[in-house]
């Protein structure tokens, strides 16, 4: 009885200490999602860009350097919003701000909440495209049928790598609606 | 209650109204179904897993052959594309969880006791509790097959965002994912006990058999794995009904930190099931070879190797998710790493079978094809592995033969091997050998034709998880299709052989192989072995 005893001791430590590493291994999961966030947001690996509008610094205009920009408009879920933008390409230069005009129609009969998500390609350009006024930093309301324009002023950090000579701004529209209602 | 109670069998089941629970009773199992429901006796609930593992490898195959009946002509013939989405996706969850891992999890529980010298599973209690969490687990799951939108249909992966877009089955296919991952670590949990605190006196770590070794890093894969794989399941569930963002790209989530999880688990994942079946194939080709395993302590630290690099190697299955070229590179050369301690391996298993004095029954055959398949399995792996090479395999049906060659000839021909193997210990009766060579012989053809061809359609750009494809794959398509259904009903073959084993045949001696007692404490046993065994330690070389 008494072998079985120590037995049961000797069991139960180990047993405990298993159980403690799978909870900190469940803890671990959830703590990749912060890190993840972070991480990204440091390195610019998955094209995600600062929602949150830069001070407008003046930069010494590059010039010598024109670098393609390109616009892409995408909708997720076929959210029914007419969503484009006036000038798809440009080529332009780092250090100087420029301004395009997005425009966003709702096509329903109901008022619209939509959300914008950027994303910039190559990645690695990510930290350098600095957005002084943008559509992606807060939520966009649509009335019913209205057509608004969406203005965006960025500039092109000229620390921008050499080898970068043309990227891709992206902005997918979300259809967030439904979860605002209740 | 008194002593002359504890020995009388029939009334066992008055003992657990009782709340009597005594797993060191002296005694045979009780009688009826109710044996089975309270069982805390290691080799019943072996033979729990492994009876279930064989219905769910039954069920599964048969959505396999739902699939490959749709493929076997371009067109749209017998199933809807929803429901073809459907089964491959239970298809993949009911072999991976329900098959192949409870299979290993009933090996353990028969062998590791008999092999280490101990009277049963350390918390045996518990034992009984991680195998019957399964069937609840398996009726959430195939419960999902009759609801609106059907069952989930996004591929085992259960990527985000489509697999949030499917109908009813969400929180239902994920608590069984839950209840799998609560009964797996129940089980590593019961196997490391085991082993760490019952070895019997002068069993020690190094003379331990592989097939234990192997399941002791199985089962710290497992307690590491599986809480990351439930964590991610359940962020699914809060993205979809609690409004959480965590793979909502709207919400500032990234449905890629999806992949990142289930990677971080999926990779170890597939050494959990191969791992173990490298253990049963370090342990009966030094049976029929009647050698020692060749390079013992290789084979320890190779397995050990395998288990910490299958943690760093995760994103070689998102290549084509846009990582920068240092993360395409560092994945490339951590994969290819992996095929080194893997190569030991199969040097060691070649090693061993060198000028040995071989036999060719069942278990030996199954052995030496699972060597070489296994093997080939490990090449394709090598070639995905080169991450500028993996943008034209991901997503064809190369990856397809990939896996398979791994876990149809690897991880399924180690379980068959292993049966054939122990079989006769486990029933007291041999088998019946000329229709288990009928089986082997069957299934290793048809396993190649069966899956060889996928690899052509895959490097011709067949995409994976399609149930119609364009009329230049056709060919190959059929010869699957063709393979799939003889490996299919070959398995019925070995349904039979086993049901032959336990009704009776010729008996099975102890050794039960030529020179077997060498090669492990189970073979000095006798078949079948008492319902206890080693209730005194045995007394160890
Ligand atoms: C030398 C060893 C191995 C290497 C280098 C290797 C490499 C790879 C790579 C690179 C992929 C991703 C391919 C893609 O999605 O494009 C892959 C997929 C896969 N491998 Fe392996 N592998 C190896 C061994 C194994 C073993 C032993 C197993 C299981 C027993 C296995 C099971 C799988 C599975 C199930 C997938 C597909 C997962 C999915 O997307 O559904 N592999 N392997
Ligand atoms: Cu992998």
């Amino acid at each position: 009885m008494s072998h079985q005893e120590t037995d049961k001791r000797k069991h139960g430590r180990l047993v405990w200490g298993i159980v403690f590493v799978a909870l900190a291994m469940f803890g671990f999961g959830f703590a990749l999602a912060p890190f993840y966030s972070l991480f990204c947001e440091i390195t610019g690996l998955n094209g995600k860009v600062r929602t949150e509008a830069v001070d407008e610094v003046a930069y010494d205009v590059d010039v010598s350097r024109e670098i393609t920009i390109e616009f892409v408009t995408e909708l997720n879920e076929r959210m029914p919003l007419a969503f484009s933008v006036e000038t798809p390409k440009m080529k332009i230069h780092p250090g100087q701000y420029y301004t395009v005009k997005f425009y966003g129609e709702n096509l329903t009969d109901r008022p619209m909440l939509g959300r914008a998500i950027p994303s910039i390609t190559p990645g690695t350009a990510t930290a350098y495209l600095k957005k002084t006024e943008c559509f992606c930093f807060s939520e966009q309301r649509f009335e019913p049928h209205q057509r608004r324009e969406m203005p965006v002023r960025f500039v092109i950090d000229p620390g921008l790598p050499k080898d970068i000579k043309e990227m891709a701004l992206s902005y997918t529209f979300f259809d967030i609606s439904d979860t605002q209602k209740d | 209650m008194t002593e002359a109670t504890h020995e009388e069998y029939a009334i066992h089941d008055e003992h657990f109204a009782h709340g009597h629970h005594d797993e060191h009773d002296h005694h045979g199992p009780a009688k009826g179904f109710m044996r089975w429901v309270f069982t805390t006796n290691h080799k019943d609930i072996g033979t729990l897993y492994l009876v279930t593992a064989l219905i769910m490898f039954l069920v599964g195959g048969a959505m396999a052959l739902v699939i490959r009946a749709e493929l076997f002509e371009p067109g749209m013939q017998y199933v809807d594309p929803a429901f073809f989405n459907q089964m491959t996706t239970l298809h993949a969850l009911i072999m991976v969880f329900g098959a192949v891992m409870p299979a290993f999890v009933g090996f353990a529980n028969w062998m590791i006791p008999m092999m280490i010298g101990a009277p049963d599973m350390a918390l045996p209690r518990m034992n009984n509790w991680s195998f019957w969490i399964l069937p609840f687990a398996f009726t959430l799951l195939a419960s999902t097959l009759f609801m609106e939108g059907g069952a989930p249909a996004a591929g085992w992966t259960l990527y985000p965002p489509l697999v949030l877009q499917g109908g009813a089955h969400l929180p239902f296919a994920i608590f069984s994912v839950h209840l799998l991952g609560m009964s797996s670590i129940m089980g590593a949990i019961n196997i490391i006990v085991t082993v760490f605190n019952m070895r019997a006196p002068g069993m020690t770590l190094m003379k331990l058999p592989l097939f234990v070794w192997t399941w002791v890093i199985t089962a710290f894969l497992l307690i590491a794995v599986m809480p990351v794989f439930a964590g991610a399941v359940t962020m699914l569930l809060t993205d979809k009904f609690f409004g959480t963002s965590f793979f909502n790209a709207a919400g500032g989530g990234d449905p890629v930190l999806y992949q990142h999880l289930f990677w971080f688990f999926g990779h170890p994942e597939v050494y959990i099931m191969i791992l173990p079946s490298f253990g049963v194939i370090s342990t009966i080709i030094p049976t029929f070879a009647r050698k020692p395993l060749f390079g013992y302590s290789s084979m320890v630290y190779a397995t050990a190797s395998i288990g910490f690099l299958s943690f760093i190697v995760w994103a070689h299955h998102q290549y084509t998710v846009g990582m920068p070229l240092a993360g395409e590179l560092y994945f490339t050369y951590a994969t290819m790493l992996i095929a080194v301690p893997t190569g030991v391996k199969v040097f060691n298993w070649v090693a061993t079978m060198w000028k040995g004095a071989m036999t060719f029954e069942t278990p030996m055959l199954f052995a030496i094809a699972f060597v070489v398949l296994f093997t080939m399995g490990g090449f394709t792996g090598l070639m995905m592995s080169i991450s500028p090479a993996d943008l034209q395999y991901h997503d064809t049906y190369f990856i397809v033969a990939h896996f398979h060659y791994v876990l149809v000839p690897g991880a399924v021909f180690a379980l068959f091997a292993g049966t054939y193997y122990w079989l006769p210990k486990w029933t007291g009766h041999m088998y019946d050998e000329k229709l288990g060579k009928l089986h082997f012989w069957l299934s290793t053809v048809s396993v190649n034709v069966l899956f060889f061809p996928q690899h052509f359609l895959g490097l011709a750009g067949m995409p994976r998880r399609i149930p119609d494809y364009a009329v230049q794959f056709a060919e190959f398509n059929a010869m699957s299709s063709v393979g799939a259904f003889i490996f299919g009903f070959s398995q019925l073959i070995f349904v039979w052989v086993v049901i032959k084993a336990i009704r009776g045949g010729e008996k099975a001696t102890d050794e039960v192989w030529e020179g077997a007692s060498e090669h492990g404490l189970e073979w000095t046993l006798p078949s079948p072995p008492p319902y206890h065994t080693w209730t005194t330690a045995p007394d160890i070389k």
